[in-house]
């Protein structure tokens, strides 16, 4: 029985053989891989490539996966499965005879997997497999890519792809010894119409044996492509100093109807912050546990407990403590330090130290490329919620009843006692509103920032900045005040790095305090001290 | 009339119990052999002598909030800066004792791959210079900042919100290794004073004598100070300020003396801090480490002087004894005692002790301690 089983082994071993001998260019480059040669392989990955049998894209995925197998003068192909399969017929392979190996890699090896898989893939039917290989074409810059590039782009329709497979080419061509001056110009102008950063790595790291007139056109194009950089960089760095901005405007705005309407600076306000940062952690906990289908919608269930949590507290806080320091900033000053101390390690010792995760829901992930700026989600999410705070502060401010009783303890509160205003009354609402609006801020904060007991230090001295800087009883003021810190602070940074910007920001706004003690919009009065 | 307030019955206490602890600690830690219960251990006399430190800090934060009403939420700075003049003459005395034995450059120098000295720290090998920039350095920044802020009026909440500022500013600026002090590690591994070893037991008794001794002539200066006409005017500032300046008196020039005055006095506190404690780094602007001063001041009884000295011997033996046996409920007890005395004790532990005597000796007498808290007109 042996005997005959190693026989008819032996027999198909031959029917294979023989079957390669009389097929095509694919057939004929598959035994190259089993020669364990690294030039071999790189041959065969070519010819497989190039010889449009529908089983290459299979054997060469295979081989970057580590999954193409050789063994007595053929070669297979490992599924996912565990199952074999030959990588000639395509026929599935129970059971193979001798020991098997897989194809050996070296980085030259896997560089020509990629260009052959780019060019494999040009003609995928999806656009988004096309787009990809398009770029993996762009970084191999493999030559031998060059006509199912050039086919490729025939038969393009959608604009993007069509886009990538031209800049792809360009960067072959530039790259190519031999391609006329005329080819190369034209991709040069290419490359400067695609104006990113890997265009300009190509157009000013050109091969030696580039023609003169190419150079310099290229330098040319280098050029422009710089200035159009840096003005986006501009952009850019304007964009991050707006989001910087909001989050300024987030953890101030509450600090200046607080500070507005009692000229207390209220210490603790960091810690609403980050009582609001905690709750949004505990609603994402209990999502997760129980509604897990919601977790999309839990920073939007989480802003109305954020600002009852941060708001009770703070309304807690003035009935408890504020309250009996009328007329002593300084002192309550004192007070609400200590307050935020309690706060701080009252959460330390319920939650730990440790930062707290606190997940991002789907649709706030990723980004949106605009020009060549790249904005993220969720600092647009941001930047939108803080403007519409403020939106809506603004609108509670200017049309509510509360709002009009903030306004008047604000500029006189005297007066606002002569006229029937019951102040104590709306200060206890004042400092209920700015702490809930800290509890808004903290879960807008908990997306980018580490959830931790310290998380309200971070924010406080930069709010102090804010409200000092814009002038109380305004809260355009303080909308002024954290765009133009956050602004000023992410342009500095370019020149003079985060912390002299930072310091330099410090140096500016005590300097600014010296000429207009009140602020930016500071409100005029007519007593001497207010 | 005039020396006659400098020695009443509080100035003389405070006196005397400083001379019985300068006499005392280095008797019961010296003279007391170890084991008897008056013994006092030797890591115990830099702790002792760091509180004295911290205590002169408060006298300063006193001298100016107590006395003049301006709230400094950066005096930490003061302090800190006098505790780099410092630093770095005994950094300077290391010599070539470093892991490096560089004869000039401290080791932080040598492992940044630094070649030659900065500028600004040439002159501190000798100790004259190096105190007096203990004085000068912060003296002139609270002057440049004071002349600044007093000139045009910021006062009350916005004053102490930029001071805060500025000891942020400055502890950004002391974390960069660029600044040429150390960085995030500051100044260490000190080996001599004056060349006494700083490790020695009796080099700590001495600079533990030393400090109770300039703690004492703090207390003296600050007396004569606010018992002085000088010292009336700041009363009246901190009172009515605009009243004063209407009276005719340059009240930022009165404000920018008792602010520079009360600047030197905090870096002569870091001054001698440092070597008892034998390291001084940029956390030590940290805000937060201003604001507890004030609470030390706020404890004891603002506006005492002698309170000040007594909050900060307190709250900090408090600290000590919490964060060894409590270390969980030590900023629950600060934050409630920040709480407690600006809500139940707003004249603090003198303040009330001085009501109750008051009350129960019902004898009408001239008050000591100029009276605090009077509203500011409007």
């Amino acid at each position: 029985m042996i005997v005959l089983r190693k026989f008819l082994r032996a027999f198909l071993l031959l029917l294979g053989m023989a079957s390669a001998a009389l097929a095509g260019p694919y057939e004929e480059a598959l035994p190259r891989f089993t020669s364990d040669s690294y030039a071999d392989t790189d041959a065969a990955i070519g010819a497989v490539a190039a010889s449009g049998n529908p089983l290459a894209v299979d054997v060469i995925e295979a081989l970057r996966d580590g999954r193409l197998l050789v063994g007595s003068g053929q070669v297979f192909i490992r599924r996912a499965s565990g199952d074999l399969i030959n990588a000639a017929t395509g026929q599935a392979w129970g059971n193979p005879a001798g020991e098997l190996k897989p194809v050996r890699l070296n980085n030259r090896v896997r560089r020509a997997i990629e260009a052959a898989l780019g060019s494999l893939t040009l003609l995928n039917p999806d656009a988004a497999k096309r787009l990809e290989a398009a770029r993996a074409v762009f970084r191999s810059r493999d030559e031998a890519a060059l006509p199912a590039l050039e086919k490729a782009i025939a038969q393009e329709s959608h604009v993007p792809v069509r886009n990538a497979l031209e800049t792809a080419r360009a960067a072959i061509l530039l790259s190519k010894q031999d391609a006329p001056p005329t080819q190369k110009l034209t991709a040069v102008q290419t490359l400067r119409d695609r104006s990113d950063q890997e265009a300009l790595a190509l157009l000013s790291n050109l091969p030696a044996h580039a023609p003169p007139e190419v150079v310099a056109a290229a330098g040319k194009a280098a050029d422009g492509i710089r200035a159009r950089l840096a003005f986006w960089q501009a952009f850019q760095n304007v964009w991050y100093g707006i989001s910087l901005g909001s989050v300024l405007l987030l953890a101030a705005i509450g600090l200046a109807i607080t500070f507005g309407t009692m000229s207390v600076i209220n210490m603790a306000h960091g810690e609403m912050v980050m009582l609001g940062a905690y709750t949004t952690f505990m609603v994402q906990e209990l999502i997760r546990s129980y509604f897990p289908g919601l977790f999309g919608a839990s920073l939007l269930i989480a802003l109305p407990l954020a600002f009852l949590v941060a708001g009770s507290v703070g309304v807690l806080l003035e009935r408890t403590v504020i309250r009996f320091l009328y007329g002593r900033p300084l002192e309550t000053l004192l007070a609400t330090w200590g307050i935020s101390l309690i706060l701080q390690q009252g959460v330390r010792t319920i939650f730990g130290p440790t930062n707290r995760e606190v997940g991002t829901p789907a649709w706030m992930s990723g980004a949106l490329d605009v020009g060549a700026m790249s904005l993220t989600y969720n600092r647009i999410a941001i930047v939108v919620f803080a403007f519409s705070v403020f939106a809506i502060l603004l609108l509670v401010l200017r049309y509510t009843s509360l709002g009009l009783y903030v306004r008047a303890v604000t500029q006189n509160r005297r007066m606002a006692g002569s006229m029937g205003i019951r102040t104590s009354r709306v200060d206890a609402l004042a400092f209920g509103l700015g702490s809930g609006v800290a509890g808004i801020a903290g879960v807008a904060l908990s997306q980018i920032d580490n959830v931790s007991p310290n998380l309200g230090q971070g924010y406080i001295i930069d709010s102090f900045m804010v409200v000092v800087f814009g002038g109380v009883g305004n809260l355009w003021g303080t909308l002024v005040g954290a765009m133009t810190l956050g602004i000023a602070n992410k342009l500095l940074e370019p020149y003079a790095g985060a912390v002299l910007g930072k310091i330099a920001l410090l140096i500016a706004i005590i300097v600014f305090i010296q000429r207009r003690p009140r602020g930016l919009f500071a409100l005029k009065g007519r007593v001497v001290e207010a | 009339m005039r020396t006659q307030y400098l020695f009443d019955r509080q100035t003389v206490l405070v006196l005397s119990i400083l001379a019985a602890a300068a006499i005392l600690v280095p008797a019961m830690n010296g003279l007391v052999p170890p084991g008897s219960a008056l013994h006092l251990s030797d890591h115990l006399v830099p702790l002792l002598g760091k509180y004295v430190c911290l205590a002169l800090l408060a006298l300063s934060v006193d001298l100016i909030w107590g006395f003049c009403g301006i709230l400094s939420l950066g005096h930490g700075a003061f302090f800190a800066l006098g505790g780099y003049a410092m630093g770095m003459y005994l950094m300077r005395q290391i010599g070539p004792r470093g892991a490096y034995a560089d004869p000039i450059l401290p080791d932080f120098m040598v492992f940044l791959n630094w070649k030659e000295l900065p500028w600004f720290w040439h002159g501190f090998d000798w100790f004259p210079f190096a105190a007096l920039m203990v004085l000068l350095v912060p003296g002139a920044l609270a002057l440049v900042f004071g002349w600044f802020a007093f000139r045009s009026r910021v006062t009350g909440v916005y004053f102490s919100i930029i001071t805060q500022a500025m000891t942020f500013a400055l502890m950004l600026a002391f974390f960069r290794n660029d600044m040429g002090l150390g960085g995030n590690n500051g100044l260490t591994d000190f080996k001599e004073v004056l060349g006494f070893p700083v490790q020695a037991g009796s080099t700590r008794v001495v600079l533990f004598v030393l400090s109770v001794l300039v703690l004492a002539g703090g207390y003296l200066l600050c007396r004569w100070v606010v018992g002085s006409t000088f010292g009336k005017v700041l009363v009246a500032v901190r009172d009515a300020e605009s009243r004063t300046r209407f009276l005719g008196y340059r009240v930022e020039h009165y404000k920018l003396a008792v602010f520079t005055l009360s600047a030197m006095l905090a870096g002569v506190a870091g001054a001698l801090y440092v070597p008892q404690v034998g390291i001084i780094n940029p956390s030590e602007f940290a805000p937060a480490n201003s604001i507890e001063v004030v609470i030390w001041v706020a404890v004891g009884g603002r506006g005492t002087l002698a309170g000040a000295i007594l909050g900060a011997l307190l709250v900090n033996a408090g600290k000590t004894w919490f964060t060894a046996a409590l270390p969980e409920f030590w900023l629950f007890a600060l934050g409630g005692l920040f709480v407690f005395v600006t809500l139940f004790m707003p004249r603090g532990i003198l303040g009330a002790a001085g009501d109750l005597w008051e009350r129960s000796s019902r004898r009408l007498r001239t008050r000591r301690s100029p009276q605090p808290f009077t509203q500011a007109a409007e």
